[in-house]
């Protein structure tokens, strides 16, 4: 499938865009003249320091939050003027945050992923079974079926959550900040997740804080600072000391992550720390 | 458990059925004794001649003209306050979102007094409860509204409402005269007595219009409950549904407590009651409806007879029953 991608890239072809995008809450204006195309078949992750507004392009996208001016496209059609359940046949979004109902088992919430495929006198097809059978495989929460949700670790919980996002066997999944509030081995766990499921050869976007995750699962990145996007592209050509100076303020080195060779960002130490070190 | 037939299919699950099964054979239970028992007993064959036009026509007259209208009233005005209370409570996620927390039941009840005081009819009185609880809703939406309207803030302003029309309440009783003020007494702590048909017929004309509106909003609700994104990125459409459920729910109690007076505690216990017994994660409109009609036809069964001859309002017996059954299914949880 990574052939796939790799046309898709060539040949610039998305499903998905927006362009002239102006994002604001109320009076607070968050973006202007945003213009993004998500590659088809890419793991596009968008990155930037907090209050940068990936989290609101990533609504913007997901079309939870009306653009201001501009808009958002789906297939060629402004997603906003597309029946809403069409919408969330090819387009799925695991928000930040999500209510776990009271009671509910495991394979009940995966069910609900089904909603935009069911209808008032076909609330349980056949497709429902499997796609939820599917889902919870491919997410490994098939023991955990008959739990209860509440009563879950955070790790398992986010993998439900996906679970249900994948029941609803959409091409394109958005996920924003899908490893928040997750300790380090289930924060990997998830990514690695999404990484099969866009090598399995879905759209997979998604809004992350670690740089160095991004730039070993994207690929394309897409990395903002203050409403606007500075650079977009394959991490392994994009991502400089130059680049993380001006978007985070930091000083870094770059070196090869040893273990799949995508740039992994290294801090430097402060001048008086590097003293410090060398006389110990 | 899932039924299909055709292309059609429907998922169901035991417990709840069961549950409902439950419910609707004590509703039966109680209707059938409300029918039967009182100062006349009327044996269970001749209620079924006598609804059935074929009996005595003693029989008929009580069961028919004086018992069955009080116990339909009181079956219907439950099933309204039951399913408008779950409506709220799903929307505001929160238990204490019931109608009767949320200042509705004190719109309607301000709205009842000034007819009471202004001598209106028992028509009157009914048109302006529901006309109170309308201009409430209306006040509590429009104050908690900011980019839609979330739970919380319903609540919240909800309560500031509900304090201020409690206040204002209690002023116009003090300004009543002593006769209005006993009227409105009366009404105020919630009554089936005296019901007939012409207050049984408009509540389920309201009802036949209104719970098909909710039952077609019932599915979108619970994923709702689950976050606005999350059901928007469903394909809901969040506001619309709100809409609707907020327009039948507001409704809902509006007419029950136009039928009943502001009957506490139902709204508040029913979907409570009715969610532990079916044990189905969030809103169930179904089994609130039927769990808030058994809660108050047996509130009112033991109004009649609890004390007789002296008859007790039936807003005193649902706080007392619906409190108690509470009380100990939150104690019998908690292990």
């Amino acid at each position: 499938m990574a052939s796939t991608g790799l046309s898709a890239r060539l040949t610039g072809s998305a499903r998905l865009s927006g362009s002239d995008l102006t994002l604001a809450y109320d009076r607070r204006v968050v973006a202007t003249g945003l213009k993004v195309a998500i590659p088809d078949a890419s793991f596009t992750v968008i990155i930037g320091p907090n209050a940068c507004g990936k989290s609101t392009l990533l609504r913007a996208l997901a079309r939870m939050l009306r653009p201001r001016t501009g808009a958002v496209h789906l297939d060629g059609s402004v997603i906003t003027s597309l029946p809403s359940k069409e919408v969330a046949r090819r387009l799925g979004l695991l928000p930040q945050s999500s209510i776990v109902p009271d009671a509910i088992t495991v394979a009940d919430l995966v069910a609900r992923g089904r909603y935009p495929h069911q209808r008032l006198m076909r609330q349980w097809s056949k497709a429902d079974e499997a796609a939820v059978a599917e889902a919870m495989r491919a997410t490994d929460v098939t023991e955990l079926a008959d739990r209860i949700v509440d009563e879950l670790s955070g790790g398992q919980r986010q993998r439900v959550w996906l679970a249900m996002a994948l029941a609803q066997e959409t091409p394109i999944l958005l996920l924003d900040e899908p490893t928040t509030f997750l300790d380090i081995s289930h924060q990997i766990e998830v990514l690695d997740l999404c990484a099969d499921l866009h090598e399995a050869g879905r759209t997979m976007v998604a809004v992350l804080h670690d740089l160095n995750q991004a730039c070993r699962y994207a690929t394309h990145l897409i990395v903002m600072r203050a409403g606007e996007i500075v650079a977009e592209g394959d991490p392994a050509e994009i991502v400089t000391p130059d680049l993380v100076r001006s978007v985070f303020d930091l000083r870094c080195e770059i070196i090869p992550d040893p273990q799949s060779g995508t740039p992994l960002i290294v801090p430097m130490l402060a001048g008086s720390r590097r003293r410090v070190r060398a006389s110990a | 458990m899932t039924v299909r037939v055709g292309p059609w299919s429907v998922r169901l699950a035991p417990r709840a059925l069961i549950a409902c099964l439950g419910l609707v054979a004590a509703l039966c239970v109680v209707s059938v004794a409300a029918l039967s028992t009182g100062e006349f007993t009327v044996p269970v064959p001749d209620i079924v001649r006598a609804v059935f036009g074929q009996g005595t026509p003693v029989a008929e007259l009580i069961v028919s003209r004086l018992r069955a209208p009080r116990v339909v009233t009181g079956l219907l005005v439950g099933a309204a306050f039951g399913v408008s209370g779950a409506i709220f409570q799903s929307l505001t996620r929160n238990p204490l979102g019931s109608p009767d927390f949320i200042g509705f039941t004190a719109g309607a009840s301000t709205g009842g007094i000034v007819a009471v005081v202004a001598g209106g009819t028992a028509t009157q009185i009914a048109g302006g409860a529901l006309a109170g609880c309308m201009v409430t809703a209306l006040l509590v939406y429009a104050l908690a509204f900011r980019r839609g309207v979330q739970g919380y803030r319903l609540v919240l302003v909800g309560i500031g409402v509900n304090a201020l029309l409690v206040a204002v309440n209690s002023y116009l009783l003090t300004r009543a005269n002593i006769n209005d003020a006993a009227t409105a007494g009366a009404w105020l702590t919630g009554s089936l007595s005296g019901r007939g048909w012409d207050h049984a017929v408009p509540v389920a004309l309201a009802l036949a219009v209104l719970l098909p509106m909710c039952a077609a909003v019932a599915r979108p609700m619970r994923m709702i409950e689950m976050g606005d994104d999350a059901a928007r990125s469903m394909g809901i459409r969040v506001e619309a549904v709100r809409a609707v459920a907020i327009t039948a729910g507001v409704l809902l109690a509006g007419v029950a407590t136009a039928a009943a007076g502001p009957v506490v505690f139902v709204a508040l216990a029913a979907p409570q009651l009715a969610r532990r017994l079916t044990r189905s994660p969030g809103v169930t409109l179904g089994a609130s409806a039927l769990m808030g009609a058994v809660l108050l036809t047996a509130a009112d069964l033991a109004a009649q007879r609890l004390l007789a001859p002296t008859q007790l309002p039936v807003g005193v017996l649902t706080a007392a029953i619906g409190g108690t059954y509470l009380a100990l299914l939150l104690r019998k949880e908690r292990r």
